[in-house]
């Protein structure tokens, strides 16, 4: 394999990672905070129908992208408020979310468009056209560090860089600022946190909003930025191999980038090679693709470490009495 | 009094239900749309137009049923069956297994199963020579091409999809023996197979990175990223089961599409089932019985030259008379060509 091969895989896995990447930090708000959510995956696929009819509607892909961010933080509401409101099974919400938006997408877009669940297709402003960043012509001819930056880190769309940015910014609020002190105690000890005064209710909430806000860019770059249109169930189990990243990363921010970015590395090989020779031996494509899932279950069996979720997680917060 | 009222409601029992039974003998055809959905603007949508038309045609009304997950296959089958849906037509080589099943069960109801042969009394199957049409479209592309590779991206490495992707190769070669062929599949997970533009993009990209100028997409509804990407890329896509050449954000730069006439086989079946022709067996649509072909319309029109045009028609007439012999992947489990 030659260098621009490489140069163009480390490309797409880029590509690919963004959307896993946002999920995966989206996960980890809301799951740092208690509430476990496997409605990551409803969420993208509403914010990417809504962000492409927006987007269609008002030619602005940014009005696209407000639109899908505010409805996947209304299905994030929906989770709130059946899972901390009323208490109920997280799990349960999180899959009748996923049903919701698969159902709701593809029936709002028939009604709007009457094209069978598609949305028309965007041109133009009213899709994320890929970025430059400066001086990449200038350093395109530096040896391995100019490819590198023009080839693979410039020319994407906004939200690949906004999703890289939100990497340090979850890591810096979780671990840096006092709301993040918080929100981590109210998914490990929420009884403490209630005990000094401070509602549980309200930051769980912040959480599972801050999580669609991210679910909704997740979604946005789907249909507006990878794509030019929603397709019915376009996010393809995305929402769920960023839950297998969350847990891969141990729900940190920054080991979530790399795990996003290898699950992303795995999609790029697959798509590249149908048969991969490693050392001599082939290795069907159906392997990598399977990859996320196994490095998940070993990590999950404890052979590399141990992955332990916070420890009030799943659990409805009961004041007492 | 009492009595005679009783035998007036025992009587009007009897008849409603007798009423029941002739509505049921009177049934009506039904169609159970597969994975991938209604309008994956491919192979369900292609069902779904030939029962629109049947329907608008003849002031006919059928039944229908769409899977949301494989789960549902077996209870949907039977459910159709019971309501009285008479023929019952299921989309898909994955229907095989279930219909071997079910349809003995159902020995009144004639089931109809598309690209796979399930051997029953009460079953008819249809076949498509995919091979052939892929063969066609693979001929354009490799006069099309300018590189000398071309692309092939199928949804799933399965019989039935490396059906087209042989013939597709055997197509190319036939007019360029030297041109590359890059094939790639996208998943091995049918619920992420069949409905992943994402992902079709990507191949696209990887594709033309190594040179391909032409690709064909064999993936439901992955194939509308390939098409669209292959628009934005300035490179052909070629369309697959339905007409796709102007599909939105792709029309002009989609050289065919080769397409599968399975909404024939539907508006025939309802046809012949209306009209008591109904046969069970095996029945092969090929290039001869226009089953398959490659679509030319005025999308396409400035894409095909006029030696292209010709040397299908040839290819076109060689292949009816035998004289050139598509292999078929599925007879061996093997391609001839690479």
């Amino acid at each position: 394999m030659d260098f621009a091969t490489l140069l163009q895989i480390l490309d797409s896995a880029l590509r690919l990672a963004t959307p896993l990447l946002l999920a995966c930090l989206a996960g980890l708000f809301s799951e740092r905070a208690g509430i476990f959510d496997i409605g990551l995956e409803g969420k993208m696929l509403a914010a990417a129908f809504f962000s492409a009819a927006y987007a269609y509607i008002t030619g602005s892909v940014w009005l696209g992208l407000a639109a899908g961010c505010i409805a996947s933080m209304v299905l994030a509401g929906i989770h709130g408020l059946a899972s901390i409101t009323f208490r109920g099974n997280q799990l349960i919400s999180g899959v009748a979310i996923n049903f919701l938006a698969a159902g709701l997408t593809v029936l709002i877009a028939q009604n709007w468009f009457e094209q069978g669940g598609r949305t028309p297709a965007l041109e133009g402003a009213a899709r994320f056209q890929n970025i430059t960043l400066p001086f990449s012509e200038t350093l395109a001819p530096v040896p391995v560090i100019g490819p590198i930056y023009s080839q693979v880190i410039s020319g994407h769309s906004a939200l690949v860089y906004i999703a890289l940015l939100a990497v340090p910014a979850t890591w810096y609020i979780l671990f840096r600022t006092r709301f993040g002190l918080r929100l981590r105690a109210v998914g490990e000890n929420p009884a403490a946190v209630d005990t000094s005064g401070v509602s549980v209710t309200g930051l769980r909430f912040a959480a599972v909003l801050i999580c669609g806000f991210l679910c909704g860019l997740a979604g946005a770059y789907l249909a507006t930025g990878l794509s030019a249109n929603f397709v019915k169930d376009m996010s393809a189990g995305r929402g769920f191999i960023a839950l297998a990243a969350l847990i891969f990363a141990k729900w940190r921010p920054w080991h979530a980038l790399g795990a996003c970015f290898l699950f992303g590395l795995l999609e790029a090989f697959g798509n590249r090679f149908q048969n991969l020779s490693v050392l001599g031996v082939d290795v069907p494509v159906q392997l990598m693709q399977a990859l996320p899932y196994v490095l998940t279950v070993v990590i999950l069996a404890g052979f590399v470490g141990k992955a332990i979720p916070p420890r009030a997680g799943g659990a409805p917060y009961v004041k007492e009495r | 009094m009492g009595f005679v009222t009783t035998t007036r409601a025992a009587a009007t029992v009897t008849a409603s239900v007798l009423a029941m039974l002739a509505a049921t003998a009177e049934a009506e055809p039904g169609l159970i749309i597969d994975l991938g959905g209604k309008f994956d603007s491919s192979f369900n949508e292609a069902a779904y137009t030939g029962a629109q038309r049947w329907a608008e045609e003849t002031g006919g009304s059928y039944m229908e049923a769409e899977l949301k997950e494989e789960a549902q296959r077996e209870q949907n089958m039977r459910r159709m069956a019971e309501r009285g849906a008479n023929p019952l037509i299921v989309l898909g080589f994955a229907n095989a297994s279930t219909l071997r099943e079910v349809a003995p069960d159902y020995p009144e109801t004639t089931f109809v199963i598309v690209d796979e042969v399930v051997e029953a009394d009460n079953v008819k199957s249809v076949k498509f020579a995919e091979h052939e049409g892929s063969y066609l479209v693979g001929l354009m592309a490799g006069m099309a091409s300018e590189s000398g590779t071309v692309g092939f991206i199928g949804g799933m490495q399965i019989p039935l999809i490396q059906k087209f992707e042989c013939g597709y190769k055997q197509g190319v070669k036939s007019v360029n023996p030297d041109a590359e062929i890059v094939s790639n599949f996208v998943s091995s997970d049918a619920a992420v197979a069949w409905n992943n533009p994402v992902a079709g993009r990507e191949i696209t990209q990887a594709q033309i990175s190594q040179g391909a100028d032409v690709v064909f997409a064999a993936a439901g509804g992955t194939g509308e990223g390939v098409l669209q990407q292959a628009a934005e890329s300035g490179i052909l896509g070629i369309g697959v089961d339905s007409n796709q050449n102007g599909m939105e954000g792709a029309a002009g730069s989609v050289l065919t599409s080769m397409v599968k006439r399975v909404d024939l086989v539907v508006y025939d079946t309802f046809q012949a089932a209306a009209d008591g022709t109904l046969e069970p067996g095996l029945t092969i649509l090929d290039l001869e019985a226009d089953g398959v072909g490659a679509a030319m319309d005025e999308h396409n029109a400035e894409l095909v030259s006029p030696e292209m045009e010709a040397a299908v028609e040839a290819a076109e007439a060689a292949i009816i008379s035998g004289e050139i012999e598509v292999h078929d992947y599925s007879d061996d489990d093997s391609c001839p060509v690479e």
